[in-house]
């Protein structure tokens, strides 16, 4: 069962900060609308939701939310939301990125927190550039790409982002564009369920900054036709060196396809479950060394 | 007994198990004379101010306090303490965790103090209360790490970017280490602002006498809870049921559904970056909550200065060496007096201008190029004459050189 756009706009946004700031065709409006599909399916209380972001267009969204959120300096939205969930686990955290935000300054607290297993759930809207600014390269930006300060192309390799997750030991990682709707709720669900980090990628598009394509349907388009869904099956077929380890964090595309998909979700246990095992035995040794 | 962690993260614990009883500070600390750190007694401080999270990042000469709060904070049952990836972080995580109502706290030093001035600003903005501790070394960049300085004066109330407004207080001993950290909590509370403790290395790692208090002796003023309803509330509204510039503070995971941004914003907290009027009443309003609150902050220590006619002025731990060469001079018959600053920001203007118009001259001893000396001859208007001993490169000042200059005259 699907609620409806009208019944989830006004159960869940400020309706009196709309229209929202972002350019035509951008995709944060769709991605929000997943992210209220997947509360709604949920049923998770608003009181509950603790929103993150850090700086640029995808940091924006945070405060169309009738919830608690917080919009924080660039590149830190996850070193605060390790804050306040340390500090309170019973809150659900949802940090909203962008690939600027969270892979060129944000990228160590990113792996940080990946590490710590700190139960959050990452979504980063990767447009492939700096958006806010007016287009500029990321380390997402494909290379041999033209931006505002790549005039003469892009000599950088690129970030996989979903792939470096895999590689830090993320439990649940899934990678999806604006054109995977129904795939895209399902694992911000999961994300949201899952008990340690969970990064949700959407691939999306930025036609005003970006121009990778002039318009959001060749965008969605181009998503379509040219991905290529990530699975064991696959695995099987690539030769090995093409997913071993670090090699992963370095590919943007296989054979000029986006790979997509659900790319882990194993159980692991999250830091506030051995934090708290943690501090029984260090109570119990407290007690013991006082006898 | 010791605590073997598996792989998959269940714990195996060999030896005894004992049926786990809440541990109170009281139970930690044991009130006590003893013998103590200035770092420690940071730690004893926030521990009593009822500190619940603490996030840092090792560096000398601040890293005891890290090590004592990684400590004791697990043994409490609401207690968290992160080491976190570096300085920026670990101020962010504070920022984030003060919004969950904890008490809230961070250490550092020269360098790392740099990194965190962006977040402090995001503080500043947010009306975030919290406490960042500063032990000061030589800078600038990597310095004297294990030698003392207070280069950090200037940077510590001007360090982030933009109009804004801290608190700043300096404490010149062990025992004042501790109570000025619950202070330092009391204040950030009370005016929803970060407070920035300093120290030195010579304070941090000097041992000496220490008077550990039972918990209930403690003075803890809270922060005020939300009072307004849910339909009325605004993050940002100021003066609707009490006649004060600090907004009701709510928390996180409640009913008031806050929504934060280091944007300027208005008192909805919705992001208004190009209004100017909005703008301009917000960030008079940081300025405001804490100058009209200045006699409620400023504590400084006065000695001898009513027949003065040079007054010494210090904090810190120059002002140790600067006493003992009062009253050196004293005894010898100078009229010499002795002003120490214990909040240093916001500046006590008022005290240092009626000082200056009945004494020939201020001293100003500092451990760096001189700071608060043009602070001090900013307010004393040219009533009398100011002049500045100033030692760097990790020495202390002695009463010798002190009392060398006092004579000079």
């Amino acid at each position: 069962m699907t609620s409806t756009i009208e019944y989830l706009r006004n159960n869940y946004l400020r309706n009196d900060l709309l229209p929202s700031i972002f350019c035509p065709g951008c995709g944060n409006g769709q991605i929000i609308n997943y992210v209220l599909h997947a509360i709604d399916e949920l049923k998770i209380p608003k009181n509950n939701i603790v929103l993150v972001s850090g700086i640029g267009c995808s940091s924006r969204i945070p405060a169309y939310f009738d919830t608690d959120g917080i919009h924080t300096t660039h590149g830190r939205a996850i070193a605060f939301a390790t804050g306040i969930k340390t500090t309170n686990p019973k809150l659900d955290v949802i940090v909203f990125t962008g690939d600027g935000d969270l892979a060129a300054i944000g990228l160590n607290h990113f792996l940080q927190a990946i590490r710590r297993n700190i139960d959050i759930t990452v979504i980063c809207i990767n447009n492939e550039n700096f958006g806010m600014t007016g287009g500029q390269a990321s380390p997402t930006t494909p290379m041999g790409s033209f931006t505002a300060t790549t005039p003469y192309q892009s000599i950088e390799h690129s970030f996989n982002l979903a792939f470096l997750a895999k590689t830090a030991g993320a439990p649940y990682v899934a990678r999806w564009t604006t054109a995977h709707s129904r795939e895209a709720i399902n694992s911000i669900k999961k994300g949201l369920k899952k008990k340690g980090f969970s990064f949700i990628e959407m691939l999306s598009p930025c036609p005003v900054s970006g121009k990778r394509f002039k318009s959001s349907h060749e965008y969605i388009n181009y998503y379509l036709n040219n991905s290529i869904k990530y699975s064991d099956k696959f695995r099987d077929e690539t030769s090995s060196h093409l997913f071993s380890s670090l090699e992963e964090c370095f590919i943007t595309d296989h054979e000029g396809k986006i790979i997509i998909g659900e790319i882990v979700d194993i159980d692991k246990p999250d830091f506030h479950v051995l934090y708290k095992k943690l501090k029984e035995a260090a109570k119990n040794e407290f007690w013991k060394s006082r006898q | 007994m010791r605590v073997n962690l598996s792989r998959n993260g269940d714990f195996s614990i060999r030896g005894e198990w004992l049926k786990v009883k809440k541990i109170t500070v009281d139970d930690i600390l044991i009130p006590k004379l003893t013998f103590a750190t200035g770092n420690e007694a940071i730690v004893y401080g926030a521990l009593l101010a009822n500190c619940r999270f603490f996030a840092g990042y090792p560096i000398t000469p601040a890293t005891e306090i890290l090590e004592g709060m990684a400590k004791y904070l697990p043994l409490l049952d609401d207690g968290i303490c992160l080491q976190m990836e570096d300085e920026l972080s670990s101020i962010a995580a504070v920022i984030g965790a003060s919004w969950n109502n904890f008490r809230t706290m961070t250490a550092t030093s020269g360098p790392g103090f740099s990194l965190m001035q962006e977040n402090i600003g995001y503080a500043c903005m947010t009306e975030t209360p919290c406490v960042i501790v500063n032990v000061q070394r030589s800078g600038p960049s990597t310095g004297q790490p294990t030698l003392p300085a207070q280069g950090d004066v200037m940077q510590s109330r001007w360090g982030t970017h933009g109009d804004h407004y801290v608190i700043v207080l300096y404490p010149n001993d062990v025992q004042e280490s501790l109570s000025l950290t619950i202070r330092a909590f009391n204040l950030a509370d009370k005016y929803r602002v970060p407070v920035i403790l300093l120290s030195d290395a010579t304070i941090a790692h000097t041992r000496e006498k220490l008077i550990i208090p039972n918990q209930k002796e403690v003075e803890i003023i809270p922060r005020v809870p939300v009072t307004i309803d849910v339909s009325k509330y605004h993050p940002f509204r100021t003066g609707f049921v009490r006649p004060t510039k600090v907004p009701e503070m709510d928390r996180f995971g409640d009913e008031y559904h806050t929504y934060l941004t280091g944007l300027t914003h208005n008192w909805k907290a919705y992001p208004t970056p190009n209004d100017q009027e909005v703008h301009e009443k917000l960030v008079k309003r940081f300025y405001e909550k804490i100058r009209d609150n200045r006699d409620d902050i400023i504590t400084y220590e006065e000695k001898y200065t009513k027949d003065a006619e040079i007054i010494v002025v210090s904090y810190g731990i120059p002002s140790r060496s600067a006493l003992v060469a009062v009253e050196n001079a004293r005894q010898k018959g100078h009229k010499v007096g002795y002003l120490r600053l214990i909040t240093i920001w916001p500046f006590p203007h008022k005290k240092i201008y009626n000082l200056s118009l009945d004494i020939k001259k201020f001293l100003v001893v500092e451990m760096n190029l001189g700071q608060i000396f043009h602070k001090v001859n900013e307010y004393s208007r040219g009533n009398c004459e100011v002049e500045g001993f100033f030692k760097i490169g990790g020495k202390i000042p002695t009463p010798q050189e002190i009392f060398k200059m006092i004579k000079k005259r």
